[in-house]
């Protein structure tokens, strides 16, 4: 044999191997598992199929969640991108006081604990001490979070909006930063408007991040819980009960250990065909100026 | 387009980054700033694009005062160092956009488009986005865009700068082509001598955000006007020695004494500086006049076919051409040659004395 076989590479892989298996393989594979069987308890396992699969796709309160998960995810990425776009063109550039207090301004919701922020909303709504539900019951509107579905939804929303809109700024304003002095000279000498400059330098140039920002953001609006759940545990009625808030109510309000289980399977499945469909989207539409 | 500077001057806070300077571009012409890093190169080019107001001096465009003028509304195109193009236009696009905005009619940037583009030799890559293209063809399609403008003023901030070697003389011999026809007034900035000799067109040599000379680029070439001028149009950087001239020689500081020629005969007795080009300092001892000159390799370095032997000699470096690729181990002894016909004289304030005579027949004694 004048191929020399050498193994010690298997070797180098095993860290890497288990830290994978055990934090992400062994517990789908142990849903996946759940998901096929009936459980009464320790012990008592019966296999049943697709049957759990045939009742979560039957389900008409997991399709309500589900659209109503649609319409919030979509509701935030439009509310947050191009807020986060104008944020970022709005902000101070170089090396000045100015531009370090923005920056800090800007990140300091993101460093708030998702229940933090339901708590600080929770309060902050509420017509008798909070700021906010203070201030609308003055001006004569009946804001109440705890009974109208419009509004808990709406709280839940503005919440999201307040707590990562910085993200998205602070991504697309390292997008704009990378963006040399040059081209905004050419620009000038060439006549461009400001909207010129926009659309053929600025958001060509932030394409990398913006494809970062809506993907980031879309995943996590649509694994939304904390929040809602903080705020009015779903409620009122089912209005903020997204999908998160459905299958938790499921797994360990009912134990429905082998519903939930297939419950989310479906739930990756959905997250992981959605960011595919932005993913492909969005590069497709840049092929070839990704420099 | 007939540019004219009157004093023009740039201040930066407590910083002078250009010193005031009065400069007339002939329209039509093609000029050269020359000048190493922080020169004032591309201080003096966002001057004369509008970029930036002057902090003193008047800017004439065509004898019309253009000094408060913004960009906008100046007849001016700009190439820059790094390749700027929109990058989600396609080359099309790219070259089209300046005449779309004057307004034009699609069959008339229709056929200019593809007439700066066959004159770039980037016709087959038209549909094509600027990232797909190579270095040289992102940079030729940004000079199409300059071009296809109609600009009474074209800028080009060392253009070929973030080229490799290869595209560059490509690049650079086609240019003086493409100028070639022009109504334009083109300026130019460099790093290099070499360029700018090659170029052609007249040079205003830049130091330290100081203008040293202007003129023909030959002219100055030739008879720079002092040292430092010498020094930036020289590369590698004209040897320079400290020397004292008498009546039929002029003896340098290390001893050497080389005879007088026609350009630096008859002039006056006293120390002066001596200015030898690399190119007048070889290896090879061509002619029995050639003054030999001992010292120690310091090191060799080898650019396209040419070798530039570094060598210590006294307390001076001074540094000798000799053609083709050579190898001088660092420490041995050489021996090189000056030409004492071409020698450069300076005033010990540096200012020129005597410069070689260049021109056949012409005798140019300055002093």
């Amino acid at each position: 044999m004048d191929k020399v076989q050498d193994n010690r590479a298997w070797f180098l892989i095993i860290p890497v191997f288990l830290i994978v298996a055990f934090s992400a393989v062994i517990p789908l594979m142990t849903v996946v598992n759940y998901s096929v069987q009936e459980i009464f308890g320790p012990g008592q396992t019966f296999f049943v199929g697709t049957e759990w699969f045939e009742a979560v796709l039957k389900d008409d309160r997991l399709h309500d969640a589900l659209v109503r998960q649609i319409i919030y995810s979509l509701a935030v990425l439009l509310i947050e991108i191009p807020l986060g776009i104008l944020i970022a063109l709005g902000m101070p550039g170089g090396r000045s006081a100015k531009t370090s207090l923005t920056l800090v301004l800007l990140a300091l919701p993101l460093l708030i604990p998702f229940n933090v922020v339901g708590t600080i909303w929770q309060i902050f709504g509420r017509g008798d001490i909070g700021l906010l539900g203070a201030t609308f019951r003055a001006l004569g509107i009946d804001y109440n979070y705890t009974n109208n579905s419009a509004h808990a939804w709406i709280t839940v929303l503005v919440m999201d909006v307040w707590h990562w809109t910085s993200l998205v700024a602070l991504l697309c304003y390292a997008g704009l930063q990378s963006i040399p002095p040059a081209f905004y000279q050419a620009a000038k000498i060439d006549g461009a408007s400001k909207w010129a400059v926009f659309r053929y330098i600025q958001l060509p140039k932030m394409r990398g991040v913006l494809i970062i920002a809506v993907l980031l953001r879309f995943m996590d609006s649509f694994m939304i819980y904390t929040e809602p759940f903080v705020l009015t545990g779903g409620g009122p009625g089912n209005s903020t009960t997204f999908l998160s808030q459905y299958l938790t109510q499921m797994a360990v309000g009912q134990f429905d250990i082998g519903k939930a289980a297939a419950f989310s399977i479906v739930y990756f499945l959905i997250v992981l065909l959605f960011s595919f469909i932005f993913y492909t989207i969005i590069t497709r539409t840049g092929e070839g100026e990704k420099k | 387009m007939t540019l004219t500077l009157e004093g023009v001057a740039k201040r930066v806070g407590a910083e002078q980054h250009l010193h005031p300077l009065s400069l007339e571009l002939q329209a039509g012409s093609f000029n050269v700033l020359l000048g190493r890093t922080l020169a004032g190169k591309t201080t003096l080019m966002r001057l004369m694009a509008g970029l930036d107001k002057p902090t003193a001096g008047r800017m004439l465009e065509n004898g019309k005062d253009v000094t408060g003028t913004s960009v906008r509304h100046r007849d001016v195109a700009m190439v820059y160092q790094q390749f700027i193009n929109y990058p989600a236009m396609t080359v099309y696009e790219n070259i089209a956009s300046p005449l779309r905005r004057q307004g034009k009619d699609k069959a008339e940037i229709d056929a200019k488009v593809r007439r700066t583009a066959a004159m770039l030799r980037i016709e087959p890559y038209l549909e094509r986005l600027p990232a797909e293209l190579s270095g040289g063809q992102q940079q030729r399609c940004a000079i199409a865009r300059a071009l296809v403008k109609g600009a009474g003023l074209l800028l080009l901030d060392e253009p070929l700068v973030n080229l490799d070697y290869k595209l560059r003389e490509e690049l650079r011999a086609e240019l003086r082509d493409i100028f070639a026809d022009g109504k334009t007034t083109v300026v130019y900035a460099t790093t290099e001598p070499q360029e700018a000799l090659i170029l052609g067109g007249n040079v205003t040599v830049l130091h330290e955000g100081r203008m040293l000379q202007t003129g023909a680029t030959g002219d100055v070439f030739h008879t720079p006007a002092s040292l430092e001028c010498a020094q930036v149009f020289s590369d590698p950087p004209m040897n320079v020695v400290d020397a004292i001239l008498t009546n039929d020689r002029v003896a340098l500081s290390d001893g050497t004494s080389l005879p007088l020629s026609a350009h630096d005969r008859n002039l006056p007795a006293g120390p002066c500086k001596v200015g030898i080009r690399a190119n007048h300092l070889t290896v090879l001892r061509r002619s029995e006049r050639l003054v030999p000159i001992k010292g120690r390799v310091a090191l060799s370095e080898i650019s396209g076919s040419e070798t530039f032997v570094h060598l210590r000699h006294g307390d001076t470096t001074l540094v000798a051409r000799e053609e083709g690729v050579h190898s001088h181990p660092i420490g041995s002894d050489i021996q090189v040659y000056a030409d004492p016909d071409r020698i450069f004289v300076f005033s010990t304030a540096g200012q020129l004395v005597a410069a070689p005579n260049w021109r056949r027949g012409a005798l140019r004694n300055i002093a």
